[in-house]
């Protein structure tokens, strides 16, 4: 099969036998379990369980918010104690909401019941997978549904699935491709079909010969239509769209999807997962996390989602000199705020630092133009400019240098003699732009809702103004009306007694012909009317009050 | 003398022509409304607070683009709008005019649903419609929505209205900006002088 290249790249030192070595293993269980409910990309989900509840291993504790959402599980069986905040693995270090689960130690299963797939229709096989908590353990977190949907008019020419692993110090999909090697293949095989791929290309980079091997036996044995192509080892083959890249010649722009070019990318782990999630109705609780750096035993472990990493760094046995943990690999992760956050769906690799391990960055220096950065660049951007833009804080010029096509590899970083941490400039002018179109979303929610506002009451305004002239002309024409029938019932005379008592019928007579003139002289009389009542009540009133004097 | 109308005649008539152009691109391409007022109000934080003493953002953008009040009176705003405006309107950037109020974080009105009696006139006063609730119901704000223009607090006849500063959350943390470079020292010529 023909490859192509992307351009740049680096050769950091792999840095992966340590952990390799050893196969995976079953951490063991313990007291208390930090399950976050926002795990991945979009939609927080929703608690679904109470202080107090009891829960079995696999039970559905939040439920997905949104399209663009995925469920989570509780990792053993046990009670939960608590939903409220809890630090998360984040570089800001802040909190989240979690459910805190303290385990009863016997690791009961919920009943897991495989899914028809048969009979399924496209839809709810998606439906299946966001309850099943299915994501992309490469690291993103993307709800794996939410790509299995393909755009209408589009078909998938191929499904890459990423087994390139291409991060120093992380093994965890190198030991799953060698141990479930025919999982990974059913799963590929499986996500081929419910995309309806032509090809299925599984790329694993090189310096995995065991796992290639594996996966190629698996293949034979499995016959399934899946196809393992070696990739040459150079950083960052494993990001999606330098695999796409050098799978397939395309290049995918920072504004499009690799579907509107017919490519799909999945992890090997999320595809495995999926499998299993589908054939024996087991949700993503656990994953494979490696371990290493300075710490006594460098290996992969199957961590139950929630596990704190305090816990899963003693099971390493750390070094003496160990000061802190990075989440990630030493290219694109970041070190952890505290031991005390679990480990959630995005954890695939926990690095023990120490001083003699990880020497401090040296301080950072001018920029000299030399244009390493630029040559290293796998998105073949000009990091140098996106740099003194950031610097200066001038965002809007950074769109015209594409920030937003960065994939924060870190290559730039890499190869810069300035040691100037280009990444992070990167990182807080994304931030700052995404902050300003968020201010920007909300200013104009504020805008439309207040001159909707505006509108509504000028508009009741009018409604009232109409109401009030409409009642007032109703009420004319009835008088009108009245007034037409009078005459013909009512004898002029006989009405006359009334106009002293009923003012207001008095009119009625005085409307037959329309006259104002005689609308007044009817008033007058009544107004008389209603002097001559009061005068004699006074009167009555007064020769009382004097009869009482007398 | 004949050439002296000529001329005359060919520039009256170019004149003409030309003028009959521009005016016929003056209805063609007219522009509809005042885009400078659009431009000063997408600025404008959209608070609706009124604390400028214009009733309203877009009031407040019209008077500025008539020259009738000045850039710095939105406290909302705070210093980067005035910038903003100071650099769209080419005018001198001052700060922010103490009478209209002072800059604060982000807050959002909270009601004490306790204390809340159901009297409907902070939902009457909300510039925004983010209160929600109905005579003798208790009423309760929609955080997503307000702006934080504190309107609602002085019609509350039971003051159960207080502002609460919104926190950093996962969603809106922002990277930090990484630290300032260091400076090189300069060395002075002596010291190579004498070495040598």
């Amino acid at each position: 099969m023909k490859l192509f290249s992307f351009k740049g790249g680096v050769k950091p030192d792999p840095n992966k036998t340590q952990s390799t070595a050893l196969p995976i293993s079953q951490a063991p269980l313990v007291a208390r379990y930090v399950v976050p409910l926002h795990q991945s990309v979009g939609g927080t989900p929703r608690p679904i369980v109470q202080v107090g509840d009891h829960v079995l291993k696999g039970q559905r504790i939040g439920d997905a918010d949104g399209w663009v959402s995925a469920a989570v599980h509780a990792p053993t069986s046990g009670t939960v104690v608590e939903i409220g905040p809890h630090i998360i693995p984040h570089p800001s270090g802040l909190p989240t909401d979690c459910v805190i689960i303290e385990a009863d130690g016997n690791d009961t299963w919920i009943e897991r019941v495989p899914f028809a797939l048969e009979s399924a229709q496209p839809e709810s096989v998606r439906e299946y997978l966001r309850d099943m908590g299915i994501v992309g353990m490469g690291g993103a977190v993307f709800p794996s549904h939410v790509k299995l949907s393909v755009p209408k008019g589009k078909a998938i020419e191929q499904l890459i699935i990423n087994g390139a692993e291409c991060e120093p110090f992380i093994t965890c999909d190198d030991r799953l491709m060698r141990e479930q090697a025919d999982e990974v293949i059913q799963g590929s095989a499986l996500f081929g079909r419910l995309v309806n791929a032509a090809r299925v290309l599984i790329g694993v980079e090189d310096n995995k010969p065991e796992a290639i091997a594996a996966l190629k036996a698996a293949q034979l044995t499995l016959g399934a239509p899946v196809e393992v192509v070696t990739v040459p080892t150079i950083y960052p083959t494993g990001g999606a769209k330098e695999l796409i890249r050098v799978l397939t010649g395309k290049e995918v722009p920072g504004s499009k999807r690799s579907t509107d070019f017919g490519v799909q990318v999945f992890n090997v782990a999320t595809v495995q997962t999926a499998w299993r999630a589908i054939t024996l109705g087991e949700p993503l609780i656990s994953r494979v996390v490696t371990i290493s750096g300075a710490v006594g035993e460098s290996r992969n472990w199957q961590v139950p989602i929630g596990m704190t990493i305090a816990d899963l760094v003693t099971l390493a046995q750390p070094k003496p000199d160990a000061d802190g943990v990075i989440m990630g690999g030493p290219m694109m992760g970041f070190r952890v705020t505290t031991n005390d956050a679990p480990v959630i769906k995005a954890t695939n690799s926990l690095i023990v630092t120490a001083p003699g391990l990880f020497p401090p960055k040296p301080q950072e220096l001018p920029c000299i133009r030399c244009g390493s950065c630029a040559t290293a660049c796998p998105q073949e951007l000009q990091p140098f400019e996106l740099y003194w833009w950031s610097r200066a804080s001038k965002f809007e010029q950074l769109e015209k240098y594409k920030l937003f096509d960065c994939i924060e590899c870190g290559c730039c970083d890499y190869v810069c003699p300035s040691h100037i941490p280009l990444v992070n400039y990167f990182r807080f002018a994304k931030s700052e732009i995404q902050a300003e179109q968020r201010e920007k979303h909300t200013a104009d929610a504020a805008r439309d809702r207040f001159e909707f506002r505006e509108a509504r009451a000028e508009r009741e305004k009018q409604e009232k103004a109409e109401r009030l002239a409409k009642a007032n002309a109703a009420r004319k024409a009835a008088e009108a009306a009245a007034a037409a029938e009078t005459p013909a019932t009512e004898n002029l005379a006989e009405a006359a007694p009334d106009l002293s008592s009923h003012p207001h019928q008095a009119s009625t007579p005085i409307a037959v012909d329309n006259h104002p003139v005689l609308d007044a002289s009817a008033k007058q009389a009544a107004i008389a009317a209603a002097v001559e009542r009061a005068r004699i009540k006074r009167e009555q009133h007064g020769a009382k009050s004097g009869s009482d004097a007398s | 003398m004949d050439n002296i109308l000529y001329a005359i005649a060919v520039m009256a008539l170019g004149g003409v022509v030309l003028g009959a152009l521009l005016g016929y691109a003056s209805t063609r391409f007219k522009v509809e409304g005042d885009p400078l007022v659009d431009k000063i109000d997408s600025i404008l934080p959209q608070t609706q607070c009124g604390q400028c003493g214009f009733p309203g953002c877009r009031p407040y953008a019209e008077a500025i683009a008539k020259d009738e009040a000045d850039i710095n009176q939105c406290p909302p705003g705070g210093d980067e709008n005035i910038h903003k405006l100071a650099e769209l309107l080419g005018k001198e950037y001052k700060p922010l005019s103490e009478e209209h109020g002072i800059e604060k974080p982000k807050q959002v009105a909270y009601i004490d649903e306790s204390t809340c009696i159901g009297c409907t006139l902070c939902i009457q006063a909300c510039p925004v419609d983010a209160i929600v609730g109905a005579a003798k119901q208790m009423h309760t704000i929609v955080a997503d929505l307000c702006t934080g223009c504190e309107l609602c607090i002085p019609p509350c006849p039971v003051e159960c209205i207080t502002m609460e500063t919104v926190g950093e959350t996962l969603d809106t943390w922002k990277w930090k900006k990484p630290g300032t470079r260091r400076v090189i020292p300069i060395l002075p010529v002596t010291t190579t002088a004498q070495a040598a």
